[in-house]
């Protein structure tokens, strides 16, 4: 019911949106729970487990109940807290875990089965009969669990990361943050202000008080605009920090265009990382329940929250109200209300020694024993010192104390500590290096409190910071005591729910202290106590009370669950903004992309890069027909190839060959100047790490090839090399791999293709096999190597990156001339298998240079790494598995990679294994499929018969073990 | 107490009055036979087999804080048999095998749900890769089928199949894979080895080792000294340090994997999916959370929590391949302490200390090996033996060089997993 | 996480790759025997708490041997690998 005069927002202006279908109109600045409860709707949810009728229990961020679905189709967005959602036109609020309707679910037929339905029963039922759990049991606890739904379609809306720097971050707009921000602002800091709230001010806005005379909203007000003024200042509203990390480090959830109709345009939400040299925690406190018989119903709210509601959004929860506390905080509740004309049935104070001063009927030592009213409160009974009193209410605010919002504290596994006056956990110096804690955070209650010390941390931030403060006016409020006497649970007849989400009770925490789950974390893991969206904010401490009180310790000898991140739940979408699509992961393109897609290449993904596949010509069907014809071109004319991708290093110095002799197996500082070398490198564990060329330039030049997906690994690994093994080697390491774009130009018809491009023509003599060259290309200063993958006369050439796209373009129109052109990745997969060159499929990482037949390459003159773990005996026996040629005997279909090598007429099982295959191909050259593998013992075993079993694919095929290299064996084409 | 639906009914209509404790506290004695430092997954299951199996009572387990504090209680609960190395293909067979009938043997249930694992590929090498796997595990006698990209569809529609980088070519489905409830795990064998003689002492930690001439005495915890004919490491990653009281260094690291869980949502992922090349992974747990995870934090650490880098990595990956779930809220995050190995794969053996026992090196994958891990130690705590199923896992296998299992092919050297 | 390079001041956690304990830096000679060898590669302190070990700063290429706290998460400083194997 809305109250005409009260609260801060202009209720003229009316914003009408949806709750399950139905139109409710709000106002300007409302919440939908403050439009619901103005429009006297008190049954907004359905709870977990027993599916109960659930309210409003508070107006924030913590809250249990009021959880809804705003939105529809890809922009639904469950579990939403309505207290946090700020109406606007249009808006759809449906609410969830419940059919057919609210008012009717069939599934609150659970609450009548309760009673085996206590904490942990499933642990001991659903066993039998075994099968039945995926097909019954499983499926009937899934649809019946979980609270609302995705909408299944994928994520439309736009999201954002962002990352910010300051000095000083002070979480949380309240007397105790707005103070501290001054504090430390005016003194010269660089300062963030965040509040999770769209406005500033805490519990300001929530509160009748005056601070320096004038209503505290209104100095707030006055605060925010200052700070707003001052070019040191950042002000994040709707923005609440998340998680406290390492290093200063917060990341802290922004709610941009949330409050708006999604437009397409403003993400709705921005995810920051904050990096602050020092922060202040001034997130307040939060009221607890009070764990009364049936004190779950609609209508039982939080009696700050009676108090925001009615303060800040002029809107009474209640038409008679009844007010319950354990404290004097409380008694505002009532004090407010009846200021504000609204009803109040009793205020009833647990403590017998309370004094009340109220024109209302006080009950003093009483207690709420049950309530009534199925789908929203009616009625409670409360025990009085002489005997029962029945009251008709429709709200009651209850009011158990208050907790300290220390959750950010405890993010790097600190533990709070219990403050008896306050009955409650207060954060301890030191938790977060770099944080303090200021106000009801603090465990400070009183506004004038709040405002003391926030102004001293502001101070202390400030002077950290090598900032000195200006004395602080402190400004006038009260400073009322806060007083209390616990009260955790009130025994009756009735369920006390502690944990409103997941339908925990006293019952069931005394049941799991009784089981001897005893440590809070198993009563915890037991019950789930605590693991519901507001992560216990609501019930921890309670249900600690209760634990601590069944097994006869005391609450902090207890101790607390753990406090973890996030403070509150971030949607995946925001976290991982800028992924979705192609964000995840980098794309590189070579120079010659443009000219390969033209050509209609399908690009392939090949560490990072992208390329070609193959290169359909017309009336060709099927890639196989490309992929042959491209072999076949290059084996016959000549093919082009990008071949860009390879990394390439630069390495000089004095040392360069002492280094080089150091990181491959093989010697480098014998080959001669001009002289290309193929080299291995191992990691230090003895495994092959990757493998490529090296060419030498000068004495103390020379420049290295990786693969393509091992260029960033073999950098990172030679610069460690380098600074951290041999620093007393004088080398220095650059990467050009985007500096050159290269190509190669392979086939018997490459070097007369060459031969019309180079400023002065080569020759076996001038450029033999394995050698390298400076070279003129059109007057562009280039590179050319005479080397081949492929086991023909080839090239590569080497021109500076910008010059790529032309070269690339020019080289195959040139080859098609000669009956040539380009050829792609399965081509050249092809050509290498043929040959028998390996590729990571077999550099798997497991392989040694003894299973490649490399182990000669390890010269033993000198020191390299990986050469002592490599000559371990178990890396070099005969047995381990060692590369082979695979060749089908007779007719076969298809060979796989992947498939697993047999004994001929031995069965397929793991005893008999003896090897797999790693690379396949139809070799047009040798018109057979071909195969690489590994076989144990296999350069013993060639000749033998194998068989070739793929179960995955239903392929079986005959083979021959042979050489890995099918296809002119001698070499002599190389050096044609 | 023998735990059953009819049980919990009739407990029902009488007010839950009868319920016993679950395992007992007692106080710790001053000698057994054999002591076991770590109540994690691994500990308890090898209590229990070690009494079930071998018929030994005098046993205790000494776990520093309660009954699954570590990483038994922090996994996202992800139970396969799809190794393709010999040593480790023979063990998770056998441990699936157990899981398969492990709720009747515990009297527990800890919901194992063979939902099936689905593991995404992106290009032809990696199909291979994956095929030579799943052959393997058929020819060990489990099962796994190879999806093209429509079979993938069919199970998970909501992918992005096109995604430009990491197009979804297929994936290897290994159906008997799944989940199970991680505590429900600890607690049903701690239970079983409680009802068996075994005692289990919380919050005792142990500090030192005796070791005399050779050979173990005892240790030393934060309760008192307790002889021991023998006694087995199995604190995961704590091994280091437990280690260290006996004078010997592991090969080791300790990291931290990081696990997130969202709030409660109707059903919307049915199996356990994983994205390997986003190193993500995620399934939902029966409460309804989407539970995932992703890589290590990669730095060395003990302290059980990460940090924003890596989990924005996890959130991106979940963003690139399931931008279904990016209106889902992630409730909480936690983070474990990881016993990294240099191959990736564990250490089950003896130790040059008479009648020291090392169990570790189980990297992220060990909640599935608890009961085969258990298993396995115990034979070799009671016989001295290696069993058949767990043979391989030696600790020498660095020096040697013979019979290093890196199924990652990354490398057998620190950091590479 | 924040991270020192002494080249570049302190750096988002993102830009450094993680290579495990600086004992990798005491590389044995190449005479002595395989199983010390193995020992140096394979079996580490593992320490609870302060810390020596290798990060890689990838925008500038520098090794640098980090001082930590593995249970806090304290980062003291680095050095240059270069500098400490001098
Ligand atoms: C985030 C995360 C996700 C994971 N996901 C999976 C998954 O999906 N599938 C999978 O198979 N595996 C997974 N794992 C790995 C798996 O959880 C672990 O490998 C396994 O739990 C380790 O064995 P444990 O249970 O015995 O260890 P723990 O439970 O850690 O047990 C070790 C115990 O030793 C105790 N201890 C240590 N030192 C001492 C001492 N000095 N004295 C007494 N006690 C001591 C510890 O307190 C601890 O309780 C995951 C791990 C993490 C952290
Ligand atoms: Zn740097």
């Amino acid at each position: 019911m809305r109250i005409a005069g009260k609260g801060l927002i202009d209720t003229s202006k009316t914003v009408s949106f949806s709750f399950d279908g139905r139109r409710i109109e709000g106002a300007e600045g409302d919440t939908v729970t403050s439009a619901l409860l103005a429009n006297d709707i008190r049954l907004v949810a359905r709870s977990f487990k027993y599916h109960r009728p659930r309210g409003i229990l508070t107006a924030g961020s913590e809250e249990p109940n009021a959880l809804v679905t705003t939105g529809s189709g890809a922009g639904a967005e469950p579990n939403v807290r309505a207290t946090m959602v700020e109406i606007h036109e249009g808006l759809e609020v449906k609410s969830q875990n419940r059919w057919p309707s609210l008012g009717f679910d069939v599934l609150s037929v659970n609450d009548l089965a309760a009673p085996f339905f206590g904490a942990g029963f499933y642990y001991k039922t659903f066993m039998w009969p075994g099968a039945l759990w995926e097909k019954l049991y499983e499926p009937l606890i899934r649809r019946a669990a979980g609270l609302g739904a995705l909408s299944g379609d994928n994520n439309e809306d736009r999201y954002e990361r962002a990352y910010a720097f300051c000095d000083l971050l002070v979480i949380g707009a309240g007397p105790a943050g707005l103070m501290a921000a001054l504090t430390a602002a005016r003194a010269g800091a660089d300062v963030i202000l965040a509040d999770e709230d769209s406005r500033m001010g805490g519990r300001l806005l929530a509160e009748c008080e005056e601070i320096d005379g004038k209503p505290g909203h209104i100095w707030a007000a006055e605060a925010v605009a200052e700070l707003a003024g001052m070019e040191n200042v950042r002000l994040m509203p709707r923005t609440t920090v998340t998680g406290a990390y390492d290093q200063g480090t917060y990341g802290a959830l922004e709610r941009v265009g949330l409050h708006k109709a999604a437009d397409g345009h403003l993400p709705r939400e921005c995810f920051w990382r904050i990096v602050a040299r020092r922060s202040i925690l001034a997130a307040g406190a939060l009221e607890r329940p009070i764990a009364f018989p049936d004190n779950d119903r609609p209508g039982i709210m939080n009696a700050g929250a009676v108090r925001a509601y009615l303060n800040r959004w002029g809107v009474a929860a209640g038409k008679r109200v009844a007010v319950y506390g354990n404290n004097d905080g409380a008694h505002q509740t009532a004090r407010d209300l009846m200021d504000a004309g609204v009803e109040v049935a009793a205020v009833i104070d647990s403590r017998k020694d309370a004094s009340v001063a109220l024109d209302a009927p006080v009950i003093t030592g009483g207690r709420v024993i049950a309530t009534s009213g199925r789908l929203g409160l009616e009625e409670i009974t409360v025990a009085t010192g002489s005997g029962q009193e029945r009251l008709k209410v429709d709200c009651l605010a209850v009011s158990g104390g208050w907790n300290p919002t220390v959750h950010l504290a405890c993010h790097m596994n600190g533990r709070p500590v219990w403050d008896e006056a306050i009955q409650s956990f207060v954060p301890k110096a030191g938790m977060i290096p770099g944080m303090e804690a200021a106000g009801a955070a603090n465990g400070v209650f009183s506004t004038a409190g709040c405002l003391a010390d926030g102004a001293k941390a502001g101070e202390a931030a400030a002077a950290d910071l090598g900032k000195k403060a200006s004395k602080t006016k402190m400004p006038k409020a009260s400073d009322s005591a806060y007083r209390l006497e616990p009260l955790w649970v009130v025994e009756g007849k009735g369920r006390q729910w502690l944990d409103f989400q997941n339908d925990v009770t006293v019952k069931d925490v005394r049941l799991a202290a009784k089981e001897n789950y005893r440590s809070v974390e198993h009563m915890k893991r037991y019950t789930t106590q605590g693991m519901a969206p507001d992560q216990g904010k609501n019930s921890n401490v309670g249900a600690l009370a209760v634990l601590a009180d069944a097994t006869g310790r005391g609450i902090p000898e207890t101790g607390t669950t753990t406090y973890r991140p996030p403070f509150v739940p971030v949607s995946i979408a925001a976290m991982g903004a800028g992924a979705q699509g192609k964000g995840f992961a980098p794309q590189r393109f070579t120079t010659s992309h443009a000219a390969s897609v033209e050509r209609g290449a399908p690009m392939i993904e090949a560490g990072m890069w992208y390329r070609p596949s193959y290169f359909p010509r017309p009336g060709e069907k099927t890639w196989r027909q490309a992929c042959d014809r491209e072999v076949t071109m290059v084996r016959e004319a000549v093919g082009i190839c990008d071949v860009s991708t390879l990394g390439k290093i630069d390495v000089q110095g004095p040392d360069a060959a002492a280094f080089l002799d150091f990181v491959y197996t093989n010697t480098m500082s014998t080959l001669p100047v001009g002289k290309v070398r193929y080299g291995l490198m191992l990691r230090e564990d003895g495994h092959v790490m990757d493998d490529g060329t090296c060419a030498r330039f000068g004495e103390g030049h020379f420049v290295i090839t990786t693969t393509t997906a091992a260029a960033a690994l073999v950098m990172r690994h030679l610069e460690f090399v380098a600074q951290g093994l041999r620093p007393d080697l004088d080398v220095q390491l650059v990467s050009v791999t985007e500096q050159w774009a290269q190509f190669g130009v392979v086939g018997p018809k490459s070097r007369d293709l060459l031969n019309d491009l180079l400023d002065a023509p080569i020759s076996d003599e001038t450029l033999p096999y394995m050698g390298h060259q400076a070279a003129q290309v059109m007057g562009v200063r280039g590179r050319l190597f005479r080397i081949s993958f492929s086991g023909e006369h080839a090239y590569e050439l080497a021109v500076p990156a910008r010059f790529g796209e032309a070269l690339y373009r020019v080289l195959v129109a040139r080859a098609e001339m000669l009956g040539g052109g380009a050829y792609g990745m399965e081509a050249l997969n092809v050509l290498r298998i043929e040959k028998g060159h390996i590729t990571h499929a077999e550099i798997h990482g497991r392989t040694t240079a003894f299973d490649i037949g490399f182990d000669k390459m390890i010269s033993r003159k000198k020191d390299c790494v990986g050469q002592k773990m490599a000559a371990r005996e178990g890396m070099v026996e005969e047995s381990r598995e060692q590369l082979v040629g695979l060749k089908p005997v007779g007719a076969v279909k298809q060979l796989t990679a992947g498939a697993h090598i047999f004994v001929e007429d031995a069965q397929a099982k793991r005893e008999n294994d003896q090897g797999y295959v790693t690379s396949v191909c139809y070799s047009p050259t040798v018109q057979s499929f071909l195969g690489l593998g590994f076989l144990k013992n296999g350069r013993a075993r060639y000749g033998e018969r194998v068989r070739l079993v793929d179960h995955l694919r239903g392929v079986e095929a005959v083979c021959e073990v042979v050489n890995p290299v099918f296809f002119d064996p001698e070499g002599g084409r190389l050096r044609g | 107490m023998r735990y059953s639906g009819f049980k919990v009914f009739t407990e029902g209509l009488t007010g839950n009055k009868g319920w016993k404790p679950v395992w007992r506290d007692p106080e710790p004695k001053s000698e057994y036979d054999i002591v076991l430092i770590g109540g994690g997954g691994h500990g308890l299951s090898t209590a229990y087999y070690l009494a079930k199996n071998h018929g030994l009572k005098n046993i205790a387990v000494l776990e520093k804080g309660y009954i699954g504090s570590g990483n038994i209680g922090r996994n996202t609960t992800i139970v396969r048999a799809n190794y393709f190395l010999p040593g480790n293909s023979e063990f998770y067979s056998h441990s699936l095998k157990l899981w398969e009938n492990l709720e009747a043997e515990l009297n527990y249930n800890v919901m194992h749900s063979q939902r099936g694992l689905i593991n995404l590929f992106h290009s032809d090498g990696q199909r291979d890769a994956f095929a030579r796997r799943g052959n393997a595990m058929i020819n060990q006698g489990d099962d796994a089928i190879l999806l093209d990209r429509e079979g993938v569809r069919q199970h998970l529609p909501y992918l992005d199949f096109d995604n430009i980088r990491f197009p979804v070519y297929g994936a290897l489905f290994h159906p008997r894979g799944g989940t199970a409830r991680h505590d429900a795990v600890a607690w049903g064998y701690a239970r079983g080895a409680d009802m068996r003689g075994v005692d289990l002492i919380q919050n005792c930690e142990v500090t030192g080792i005796d070791i005399e001439g050779g050979q173990v005495r005892g240790v030393r915890t934060s309760r008192g000294v307790i002889r021991a004919k023998k006694v087995a490491m199995v604190a995961a990653g704590r091994s280091g340090q437990v280690a260290a009281m006996a004078g010997m260094r592991l090969p080791i690291e300790s990291h931290i994997l990081q696990a997130f869980v969202t709030e409660g949502l109707k059903p919307v992922i049915h199996h356990v999916v994983s994205f390997g090349m986003g190193h993500f992974y995620i399934s939902q747990s029966d409460k309804g959370g989407l539970v995932f995870g992703g890589d290590l934090d990669f730095y060395s650490s003990y302290a059980q929590r990460g940090n924003l880098p890596m989990k924005e990595h996890v959130m991106e990956a979940a963003m690139t391949l399931m931008p279904m779930i990016g209106k889902a809220r992630v409730l909480r995050s936690w983070g474990g302490v990881m016993d990294m190995s240099p191959d990736g794969s564990p250490i089950i053996d003896k130790t040059h200390i008479d009648g020291l026992f090392v169990n570790c090196g189980w990297n992220y994958g060990g909640f599935k090996a608890v009961p085969a891990s258990g298993w396995a130690y115990a034979h070799l705590i009671a016989t001295g033996e290696p069993h058949e199923t767990a043979k391989r896992y030696r600790l020498d296998r660095f020096r040697t060089g013979r019979g290093i299992m890196d199924e990652e092919g990354t490398g057998s050297q620190h950091n590479l997993h | 996480m924040r991270v020192v390079c002494p080249h570049c001041g302190e750096r988002d956690r993102r830009e450094f790759t993680y290579q495990g304990a600086a004992e990798i830096l005491d590389r044995p000679a190449p005479e002595v025997e395989n199983d010390a060898w193995a020992d140096y590669l394979h079996l580490r302190e593992n320490p609870a708490g302060e810390t020596r070990d290798m990060w890689y700063h990838d925008p500038c290429g520098a090794w640098i041997v980090m001082h930590r706290d593995t249970v806090s998460h304290a980062v003291h400083g680095g050095e240059l690998a270069s500098e400490v194997r001098k």
